[in-house]
């Protein structure tokens, strides 16, 4: 009964252009920032952190990124991966080229070389569309994988291959490394998490964000109305690879510590984000964070439920795992192909009139 | 380029100013195919001026040399009296000539409200960071343009479904969108493929309404194809008539109407 825009009329266009225009929706969203800020921090574990919040929270700015590129500006990319993998890497070279810079700084710059990265291999998205283009993409992710692995400078001539990331403070507090605790590096990716997508909102409800729309959804038309394709893709590809290279960092330096970048950063990476998109929704910012949670917290769910609940042995429990995570997928696809986005959006839609049905 | 006509003012009393679109001897050719054929016609600042011809008679061809979607083998294409360079349809867009097209060409995904902002791209410039953080700058931009866009949101009549996704509207009004995103953009130069092509005749007279107060209103110059003669007759300041890819008439409504090679190849003519 609350939720309801009757009697909240909105007088500017200002009021108008907000992110929720609804009051209850606006409320609801300082809740679950207080929540999230002021509460979870003090009762999280190690076993949470690792398992659930940590990989929710960097994939999410991995599934922002891939949506402002895919969902907003129609461009599919299999080369998530291998962005990623650049961030990881950048982050590893200049925690390690620079210890004295700071670790905020370090994954804000890899964001910055992974966008360079991206919006050269995005050059090709200009001549080719669709499904040719998501094979140029993967071509990128095999490139930079094979690069990452046969170029021994990436990964400081190291004997095992791997990269490790260095302890590195902020006033004093371990971001990185073994001495790291969990509310610290919860508390570190969700100020980047609310902060990127914040950003990403704003972008995409501009004129920018609108000349993505317009490439995805006719791009003859938008030439038309006097969109640059080639500035609308480039920067599509650019500010969507920051966003990955930043998680890819962030999984690197603060979750994983230890990287192999076959084994991390291979191709099923990308099909994991790109999952996320599709379930969460296309061209929604709620959707980056309903499919990235559900992928994570899916196989979360099914392991407690499968050897905590059932008493199931662990390998068979993870095969039956990985089969039911796949069918669950067909499955809500076919009931609803636009994603979690839309499901909760329909659901809004009968909350706004309940208990009446119309 | 040659003298312009002197200014003169319609029986309406609307001003027609100079020459603000020149086309010389325009030739298109696709690998054997003449689409156009040596086409020299002129259009003048605040009129309305009609293409019309049969099926196939290159009429939407010379929409797209105009604005830049094809670019002609021979010919020469003058704008606002300097000859206009290859230039790419984004470019051409900005320098101020609008378009809608015969199948609707808007933006599926977007709502109808969105749409029309995207005809506002052009005179919208703040850069990506002051777009990231939006407060400022950017949001005092798109509340400008806004403002501008809900003007003709009014104008054509459309306040109830500004929010709605246009590709759930009916036909008729998303022809209204499209010609709301092409005046979204100020253009100098408004080209319509025809805007009433599988309209009813309750539609066709609030399209055509539309089309006379826009030129009348905002003095825009309208270059438009349509199929309806009722309506071209009765909406146009000039015509030119196409056939097979060549001109075969060009006056007023009413020269056209008498001139025989036009009556031909509108009703046939017997080859013996």
């Amino acid at each position: 009964m609350i939720y309801r825009e009757v009697g909240d009329f909105k007088t500017t266009y200002r009021d108008d252009g907000q992110t929720f225009p609804i009051k209850f929706d606006r409320l609801r969203y300082y809740v679950v920032l207080a929540v999230a800020f002021c509460i979870v921090p003090f009762i999280v574990n190690d076993y949470w952190t690792n398992a659930v919040l940590l990989p929710f929270l960097i994939y999410a700015i991995a599934a922002i990124g891939l949506n402002i590129l895919t969902g907003y500006c129609g461009q599919v990319s299999l080369g998530t991966g291998g962005f990623m993998a650049v961030g990881a890497y950048s982050c590893y070279k200049l925690m390690t080229g620079f210890p004295d810079l700071n670790i905020v700084f370090c994954v804000i710059l890899s964001g910055g070389i992974t966008a360079l990265v991206g919006m050269l291999f995005g050059l090709p998205s200009l001549r080719i569309k669709g499904f040719y283009l998501a094979v140029a993409t993967l071509a990128a992710q095999f490139f930079l994988v094979w690069l990452f692995n046969k170029v021994s400078w990436f990964y400081n001539y190291s004997a095992s291959g791997q990269i490790n990331a260095p302890e590195r403070t902020i006033l004093g507090v371990p971001i990185t490394g073994a001495g790291t605790t969990a509310p610290v590096t919860y508390l570190f990716c969700l100020v980047f998490v609310v902060v990127l997508a914040i950003l990403a909102r704003n972008l995409t409800r501009g004129h920018l964000g609108r000349s993505w729309m317009a490439i995805r959804d006719m791009d003859i038309a938008a030439e038309i109305i006097g969109v640059n394709p080639l500035k609308a893709k480039l920067t599509a590809f650019g500010i969507s690879s920051f966003y990955i290279g930043i998680a890819g960092a962030l999984l690197f330096a603060v979750y994983l510590g230890a990287v192999e970048v076959g084994e991390v950063f291979g191709i099923q990476k990308s099909f994991l984000v790109l999952f996320m998109i599709i379930i969460g929704g296309l061209g929604s910012i709620f959707g980056s964070f309903a499919g990235a949670a559900f992928m994570v917290l899916l196989p979360v769910f099914l392991k407690n439920v499968l050897v905590g609940g059932l008493g199931w042995p662990t390998d068979i429990a993870t095969h039956v795992e990985f089969a039911i995570v796949g069918a669950l997928i067909v499955v809500f696809l076919i009931l609803e192909p636009h994603g979690l986005a839309q499901l909760w959006k329909i659901i809004k839609e009968k909350l706004r009139l309940w208990p009446f049905p119309h | 380029m040659p003298a312009s006509p002197e200014p003169s003012t319609t029986a309406d009393g609307r001003k027609i100013g100079g020459v603000i679109m020149e086309m010389k001897n325009i030739t298109l050719r696709f690998g054997g195919v003449t689409a156009i054929k040596d086409i020299s016609f002129d259009i003048r600042e605040g009129e309305v001026r009609a293409i019309i011809g049969p099926n196939g008679a290159g009429k939407s061809s010379m929409l797209n040399v105009i604005n830049g979607f094809y670019h002609p083998q021979e010919g020469e294409v003058w704008f606002r009296g300097a000859r206009r360079g290859p230039m790419k349809p984004y470019e051409i867009a900005r320098q101020g000539i609008a378009r809608t097209f015969q199948n609707i060409a808007l933006f599926k995904g977007m709502s109808t409200l969105d749409n029309i902002m995207t005809g506002r791209l052009i005179h919208m410039d703040t850069g990506i960071l002051s777009q990231a953080l939006w407060k400022g700058r950017a949001e005092a931009e798109e509340i400008e343009n806004r403002e501008r866009v809900e003007r003709i949101i009014d104008f054509l009549e459309i306040q109830n479904i500004r929010k709605t996704p246009v590709g759930s509207l009916p036909y008729g009004l998303q022809k209204r969108v499209e010609l709301g995103r092409a005046l979204a953009m100020d253009p100098e130069l408004l080209l319509l493929d025809e805007p009433m092509a599988g309209m009813n005749v309750e539609e066709k007279e609030d399209m055509s309404r539309f089309i006379l107060d826009v030129n009348d209103e905002f003095g825009t110059t309208i270059a438009l194809i349509e199929h309806d003669m009722g309506v071209v007759m009765d909406i146009s300041d000039r015509v030119v008539v196409m056939d097979y890819g060549a001109k075969i008439g060009d006056g007023t409504p009413d020269e056209v109407r008498r001139n025989q090679q036009v009556i031909d190849a509108y009703l046939g003519v017997s080859h013996d």
